[in-house]
């Protein structure tokens, strides 16, 4: 049974203001209404001024899916009631959208180029932000600093055929999104996401509400198996919206009330029309995702596979290229794999860690000073040191003070003398032919030398000693 | 025509309450505007694109806000910097 | 020069709905001159209400454009005046604080929905006042009264802090015993104001100029047809020979889509109304709304309560004419029609300079004599073609029918309100010399 996905997508504009009024958009951690005047207050008499950087990142997003951009496009008043809407309209795009007609390149499941097609973007404003009081108040509580925050809305086609592809295509319009400096990716409910599914000759539903785009694929996951569940009863699926619990990771039937709306759109007479199709060959994009991942892999001979990681992200690629100059291959698999996993676990973010120094960290592991081993503690202490907040040590200096360089010479010698005295039933069973006898005791070196010896290398001293009965 | 209950869908969709006994009168006079509306399926003509200035805006640049105080100032009711409205269910 | 204008009128037309007695003023091109404000121009510290209970007690936290400009010209702001509900109606009697009495006939309506300033000023309690006029409400209370008003052309005057009616279609206009006071007040409000998107920079810096020899006057049959007081039409038609008189040539024009004006006017201005009324739910101004009931209920029983008949009666209008099914029937013929009137002027301008007529089809009514709304609406017949196309429009006092005066009404090109205030200057000039 097939399975067929649409989505539509509010990404919220990192533009300094609102997107009809001068009030700051960086509301994080204030109060309650403190950012606002009388646009995003609807006050009477209050008049909407656009945006013009609003238009401009619009038009960004547009070429990088190589949009048609409408010839002239204009604002129009949807209208509905809903407490967390000032005007009891919002002012947004009906049927001249910005731009229309776009592509996204995604992978299949099967791991295929395939293109999504984009339908449409449009700009229009947020609405307030609604506090439920708990304990069974009967009013609600309206902030409207978010209020006029500026939203693209970004509409599919219904060309993803698994809740894996939707995830998947919001990871990559995301990465172009903070590509185009657009869009703060950082920021909480700054992308949010409708999405519609269907099985292949079912009813189509609405899954509205979902505030992450992790929670898109979970949302997904559970409709599939919600419908056909459905089918195998025999049942049907009700054409209808259901809204997504994060929390519990379910949708839910809202009331139909909603699918009555008559939003009754018209021009909003007091904005003036776009004609901006002409501004769009003068905007000059970044490199975007994928020539930056096609680049990354001839000019540096990195994988695939390191590549679309290094580049998933603006930020980690430019850090990437940062320190690639030391050894691009070996650089690649630090930050792609080591560094990121680290940070992960930490909850860091690529922008915390100095550039200065990993790249002095690769050099050691370069030079063959350290080895890997002793370069992924060099890096947790490094990292630690970060998140706490205080300035990094060089790693020359961790080296030295925790004594981590590469163990050589006499030191090595002795150490491989003192683990083969010290486990004579070890050194018996590989001399039986017990090959994992040689691995506790090349693990026993390791331990000794506290990392500083590599581990192969150290194979095959430790298997010669014993074959050749000494050093 | 526009029935009885046309106007209270109307009414519905305008958030505006209506009492039963206004019904009959809204919607006779409703009928008699709607029959004056008429003339306009003799108007003759495409819609085109309005004329006049394009491309209005404004620079993406901060201006001072209201204070919490005058934006609570008005409003009916408040609780902590928020302005109360009725619950959504 | 700067202080405090004492203002304790004798308001005995209900002309204001709030008076500040104690009003201070600076210097400028007004300086101390008293100057009332219709009551759906936000005025900051001062209550603005619409004349509806719905906004009893707001108190905008600043001030629209025009206010603005009217203090830094050093104007005392000495009232706000009474009005049709949100501007919706032709009489003033739709205002929840009552209706204004016509100083000329206190018996009479002043006509509206600007009722309250054209009467301020004609019963001499202000030498000026705002008026906005969205299909005739600055010239309608002007003719009845026997004032001066004119409506600018649309995008002259910044919008900016007018409590919308009909955005498309409404403008702040000044109103006063004379021309050359009308073209002092529009000197002062017809300043560029970026907030408002729909301005063009055309500032108005200008002296009425009584020459007015050559000057090409569009006759238009529609307005002196059907359903025109044809003592009105006589009336106008003298004044229109006194142009001649002074060297102005008439000649014949035609308005056929003033056919359609007033269903579109109707549609388009109700529409825009429904979704401008929309906000006025009690939460962040106004009346505050019971938030212990469900909200629909709550605002449905608020928004019933509190906006009186008429504006319920337009808000459903609009709501109707942009619903499913029925917006292509509705809106969208209406613009059609819309563009077709703004044409229709257009081609009348390349013969004409100016076109005349009457501003009202009648003179004043008896208070109470339009209950029913078509009968009312059709009154803006004269007046709403000029809001449909843009264009400025200005009357001016003609005689009198059994006592009651009479408008002469003249349009011009968009953005030629200089042309239209020395037109009515010069026939002003010549009747009262």
């Amino acid at each position: 049974m097939k399975t067929i996905v649409g989505l539509e997508i509010h990404v919220q504009l990192s533009t300094a203001t609102k997107l009809f009024c001068g009030c700051s958009t960086d509301y994080r951690d204030d109060e309650p209404n403190t950012h606002c005047c009388p646009v995003c207050l609807a006050l009477p008499g209050a008049l909407p001024r656009l945006n013009k950087r609003a238009v401009e990142y619009g038009l960004r997003v547009a070429k990088a899916l190589d949009m048609k951009v409408l010839e002239e496009s204009e604002f129009a008043r949807k209208n509905y009631f809903y407490p967390d809407l000032p005007k009891a309209y919002q002012i947004t795009q009906y049927d001249k959208p910005l731009a229309v007609e776009g592509t996204v390149e995604i992978e299949d499941d099967e791991g295929h180029e395939k293109i999504v097609r984009i339908t449409r973007v449009h700009l229009e404003e947020d609405p307030g932000r609604l506090v439920h009081v708990a304990g069974g108040s009967k009013y609600s509580l309206v902030d409207y600093n978010r209020s006029g925050i500026p939203l693209l809305e970004i509409v599919t086609e219904p060309d993803m055929r698994s809740p894996q592809e939707a995830r998947r295509f919001l990871n990559k319009l995301r990465t172009v999104l903070e590509y185009l400096g657009v869009f703060d990716g950082e920021r909480e409910g700054g992308l949010r996401v409708d999405a519609n599914i269907s099985l292949e000759g079912s009813e189509r539903v609405e899954v509205k509400n979902i505030s992450s785009y992790k929670g898109v694929e979970k949302a997904l996951t559970f409709e599939v198996t919600r419908q056909k569940n459905l089918l195998r009863r025999g049942q049907r699926v009700t054409r209808e919206t259901r809204h997504f619990m994060e929390g519990r990771g379910i949708t839910t039937s809202s009331r139909s009330k909603e699918e009555e709306h008559d939003y009754r759109y018209f021009p909003e007479p007091d904005l003036r029309p776009l004609r901006v199709a002409d501004w769009v060959a003068a905007i000059d994009l970044p490199e975007l995702p994928t020539a930056r991942k096609n680049r990354f892999m001839t000019q540096y001979g990195i994988s695939l596979n390191h590549a679309r990681t290094l580049t998933g992200d603006p930020k980690l690629a430019d850090f990437y290229e940062a320190v690639a100059h030391v050894d691009p291959v070996l650089a690649a698999t630090w930050v792609a794999d080591t560094l990121l996993g680290e940070l992960n676990y930490r909850d860091m973010g690529i922008a915390a860690v100095p550039v200065e120094r990993i790249a002095e960290l690769l050099a050691l592991l370069r030079s063959e000073t350290i080895t890997d081993t002793a370069g992924v503690q060099v890096l947790r202490e490094m990292l630690d040191t970060c998140a706490a907040g205080k300035p990094c040590e060089p790693p020359a200096m961790i080296v030295e003070r925790e004594g981590l360089a590469r163990a050589t010479g006499d030191e090595f010698t002795q150490v491989v003398e003192k683990v083969i005295a010290a486990n004579p039933h070890a050194v018996e069973d590989y001399r039986a032919g017990k090959k994992g006898a040689l691995n506790f005791l090349v693990g026993q070196v390791m331990k000794e030398t506290r990392g500083r010896a590599d581990p192969r290398e150290l194979g095959k001293i430790v298997s010669e000693y014993i074959d050749t009965g000494g050093v | 025509m526009i029935t009885e209950s046309d106007i209270e869908h109307i009414a519905e969709l305008a958030d505006i309450g209506i009492s039963k006994d206004e019904v009959p009168e809204f919607t006779t006079q409703f009928n008699a505007i709607l029959d004056y509306f008429e003339v306009l399926d003799t108007v003759e003509g495409e819609s085109a694109p309005d004329a006049g200035i394009v491309n209005v805006f404004r620079d993406d640049e901060p201006r001072p806000c209201l204070s919490q105080e005058k934006t609570l100032e008005n409003a009916g009711s408040t609780e902590n910097g928020f302005i109360k409205a009725p619950r959504v269910m | 020069m700067a202080g405090t204008l004492e203002f304790s009128p004798d308001d005995r037309y209900n002309a204001f709905i709030t008076t500040c007695r104690q009003a201070p003023f600076s210097d400028g091109a007004l300086a101390g001159t008293a100057v009332a404000v219709k009551d759906n121009i936000s005025t900051k510290g001062i209550q603005t209400t619409c004349a509806s209970k719905i906004l009893e007690g707001y108190v905008p936290p600043y001030d629209a454009y025009v206010v603005e400009l009217l203090r830094q010209a050093g104007a005392a702001i000495v009232g706000k005046t009474n009005m049709d509900e949100f501007g919706m109606g032709t009489t003033t009697e739709t205002s929840a604080f009552g209706p204004t009495q016509n100083p000329a006939d206190p018996s009479r309506v002043p006509g509206g929905s600007s009722g309250g300033s054209a009467a301020a000023v004609a019963a001499g309690l202000v030498p000026m006042a705002l008026g906005t006029d969205t299909g005739g409400s600055i010239r309608c209370p002007a003719a009845f009264c026997g004032i001066v008003g004119l409506k600018p052309t649309y995008g002259r005057v910044s919008r900016y802090g007018l409590i919308a009616y009909a955005n498309s279609l409404e403008q702040i206009g000044p109103m006063a015993q004379t021309v050359e006071d009308v073209s002092k007040l529009m000197s002062v409000i017809a300043r560029y104001d970026p907030r408002d998107s729909t301005m063009i920079d055309r500032p108005y810096d200008h002296r009425p100029s009584a020459e007015i020899k050559g000057l090409r006057v569009g006759i238009p049959e529609e307005y002196f047809g059907e359903g025109v007081d044809p003592r009105v039409a006589e009336s106008v038609r003298d004044a229109v020979g006194i142009l001649e008189g002074l060297g102005a040539e008439t000649v014949p024009v035609s308005i056929p889509g003033m056919r359609h004006a007033l269903a579109a006017y109707y549609v388009i201005c109700t529409s825009e109304a429904s979704s401008n009324l929309a906000r006025f739910d009690g939460v962040r101004y106004g009346p505050a709304v019971d938030t212990r009931k469900s909200w629909h209920e709550a605002y449905q029983d608020l928004r019933q309560e509190l906006f009186g008949a008429e504006v319920r009666r337009r808000i459903m209008l609009g709501t109707f004419a942009l619903s499913a099914g029925y917006a292509g029937k509705y809106y969208a013929k209406a613009q059609i029609a819309r563009r077709n009137i703004r044409e229709d002027f257009e081609r009348a301008f390349c013969d004409a300079d100016v076109i005349a007529g009457p501003t009202m089809p009648t003179t004043a009514f008896r208070l109470g004599e339009r209950s029913d709304p078509i009968s009312m609406y059709l009154s803006d017949i004269l007046t709403a073609p000029a809001n449909l196309a843009g264009i400025p429009a200005i009357s001016v006092p003609c005689s009198t029918v059994d006592g009651l005066p009479v408008g002469l009404q003249i349009m011009g090109r968009q953005f030629e309100d200089e042309r239209v205030v020395d037109a009515a200057f010069a026939y002003e000039q010549e009747v009262r010399a």
